[in-house]
């Protein structure tokens, strides 16, 4: 779990990428990030700061204009998304994340349909941490809140086993008693040896759980270090965790 | 549009910027020495009449809204029985993520029609009228996520936002004569706001070349030009660098003072603190409370609703993944290492199972 003992190549490599939606307009600018096996990485920083626009970089869904995103050494810079999901990528979006007018089940099965054989398997893995998702297979997506969405999404992720998961705020949309729930849920996905890399906006629970997190400010990565360190820092204090103080 | 237009620019910032001249040095200073307190503007008080309750009734009420609901699939995202927005004040609506803000928003704003309910602006019932026709009344909101139209310059985006322009008719959009002069005092008054904004000197470039936060103030700006009664900003400082708060805070200061009402979503409780003079609390689609700024953040139901029942736990100890010894000084260290995960966790599923019954 820790970064230090790492000394293989990095599940992502992120190096100094240059992305952008419109042309002439880049969202970021020259952005680096570091994943090591095992690792939990949080990213914040304020809106507009290239949190989201950052993992979709990784998935192919923005123009990477310079740099490069590596997996496990190789360059998968720009690649589609079914190739970047049968390399070992899961993405799980922060809206339209589900299939809604199929079942749980066959959400799942969607996620794993370039490998449909290790569908047991993979169940066993998933309802372990979702165990609640397991008496519900034959339930309607559709009819599911935001939440439950959620974890059906980050399940279908996990079928193909991905060497990294991509969260785009998991706990955007709950409440807070249900975003704790869905921060130790991430946990215990980590736990079980998926590298992860969250984007928060809850940005103090996500550096309590995550072994590294990221600041980005502007498109670029401001400040990192490991979640106890950036929740110490003053400076990252002030501006984006902000208190409720009196 | 633009020929024109670039030749008569320097002399209207000229001369904006002249008045604009005695504000100026205060801006360096601004951003360190502490959140100054420029001059501390008196709140309005007295704005409901009896005890301040969800619902409770005001003195003169702007908006009245009724029975106000909207769902998506199973979630009620939006259930307000009954909520007045003062006139002439600053009122801040907060709440949790999800708690139905921004949908609110939207419902009150026509961007979006709701499953029941009515609600009456200055007089005049807005149920199921469209958008633009809202703003024309002189409701005008922001947005989240701006709206800014990428491939216009800055000043046309403005420029767009003055209402009653003659070259809108197709047949007197022909002839300029008509238009010319009516056109030249849009710009002009465009360009004092946006030198008011600080954002005169992109005025010629593209909406897209913008930053995030620099959008915020273009949309707000824009905003303004439809000389609204009723302004509603969507979290008008998230994505705004953090030096340039004060001075926000001051224009929304400014717009009360010219005698509008203003209506804010906000998460930077620093700012409601500041500047609202009344304040509706949110969860779960209802409103929980409303009252002045320092006695709803005393509410202990707020608190609850807003910060969360665990904000005194660190996940990372309570997780395991990190010792006690290590634990986030704004925490409860020594509580955090008797709670197990599994019952946070129970505790969410739990509340998701009462809120789908």
């Amino acid at each position: 779990m820790s970064a230090a003992t790492a000394t293989s190549t990095p599940v992502v490599h992120i190096d100094n990428i240059v992305a952008g939606y419109l042309p002439g307009v880049n969202i970021l600018n020259g952005c680096s990030l570091v994943a090591e096996q095992g690792e939990l990485i949080g990213i914040i920083g304020p809106n507009g700061a290239g949190k989201s626009t950052l993992l979709k970089a990784i998935f192919g869904q923005v123009n990477v204009r310079s740099g490069s995103v590596m997996l496990e050494g190789e360059d998968i810079t720009g690649l589609r998304a079914n190739k970047l999901v049968a390399r070992g990528v899961g993405m799980v979006p922060q809206n339209n994340n589900v299939f809604p007018s199929l079942t749980i089940e066959e959400n799942l099965q969607m996620g794993l349909y370039q490998r449909p054989g290790a569908y047991k398997e993979r169940l066993e893995f998933v309802t372990g941490i979702f165990a609640e998702l397991g008496k519900r297979l034959k339930q309607r997506a559709g009819s599911l809140s935001g939440g439950e969405r959620q974890m059906v999404a980050m399940s279908r992720a996990l079928m193909m086993n991905p060497k990294v998961l991509l969260l785009d705020e998991p706990s955007a949309g709950l409440s807070p008693v249900r975003q704790d729930e869905a921060f130790i849920r991430v946990s215990e996905i980590n736990k079980a040896g998926v590298t992860t890399i969250m984007v928060e906006q809850n940005a103090r629970r996500c550096l309590q759980i995550c072994d590294r997190g990221y600041v980005l400010d502007q498109g670029r990565d401001a400040y990192t270090g490991t979640g106890r360190e950036l929740l110490g820092d003053p400076k990252v204090t002030e501006l984006y965790l902000g208190t409720l103080g009196t | 549009m633009s020929n024109n237009s670039s030749a008569r620019r320097p002399k209207s910032k000229a001369t904006t910027t002249a008045s604009q001249e005695p504000k100026a040095p205060s801006a360096a200073d601004d951003t360190h020495v502490m959140p100054s307190k420029p001059v501390e503007r008196a709140k309005s008080t007295g704005l409901h009449i009896g005890e301040a309750a969800p619902g409770v009734a005001k003195v003169d009420p702007i908006i009245v809204a009724d029975g106000i609901r909207r769902t998506f699939g199973g979630l009620t995202a939006v259930d307000v029985e009954h909520l007045e927005i003062p006139r002439g004040a600053i009122t801040a609506l907060i709440g949790p993520n999800g708690a139905g803000k921004t949908t609110l928003f939207n419902l009150l704003t026509g961007f979006d029609k709701p499953d029941a309910g009515t609600w009456i602006f200055d007089g005049t019932s807005l149920s199921g009228v469209p958008a633009f026709k809202v703003s024309r009344m002189g409701q005008v909101r922001t947005f989240q996520l701006t709206k800014a139209l990428g491939l216009l310059t800055v000043v046309e985006n403005m420029k767009l936002g003055a209402k009653g322009q003659k070259g809108e008719s197709f047949w007197q959009s022909l002839i300029p004569g008509i238009w010319r002069k009516q056109d030249e005092e849009i710009e002009e008054r465009a360009m004092e706001l946006l030198a008011k904004f600080k954002l005169d000197a992109k005025a010629d470039d593209f909406a897209a070349s913008l930053s995030g936060g620099q959008r915020k103030l273009l949309e707000m700006a824009r905003a303004l030009m439809s000389q609204p009664q009723l302004v509603m900003l969507d979290e008008p400082m998230a994505g705004v660098n953090p030096a340039l708060t004060q001075s926000l805070l001051d224009k929304i200061l400014d717009l009360k003072q010219e005698g509008m009402t203003v209506l804010f979503v906000e998460h930077d409780m620093h700012m409601v603190r500041h500047i609202a003079d009344w304040v509706v609390v949110m969860a779960e689609g209802r409103v929980v409370a409303e009252g002045d700024p320092h006695t709803v953040m005393r509410d202990p139901a707020v608190i609850d609703a807003y910060l969360g029942a665990h904000q005194e736990l660190d996940l990372g100890v309570v997780t395991g993944r990190y010792s006690a010894d290590a634990a986030d000084s704004t925490t409860d260290a020594a509580a955090s290492t008797k709670v197990k995960a599994s019952d946070l966790e129970a505790a969410g599923m739990a509340e998701l199972e009462d809120t789908s019954k």
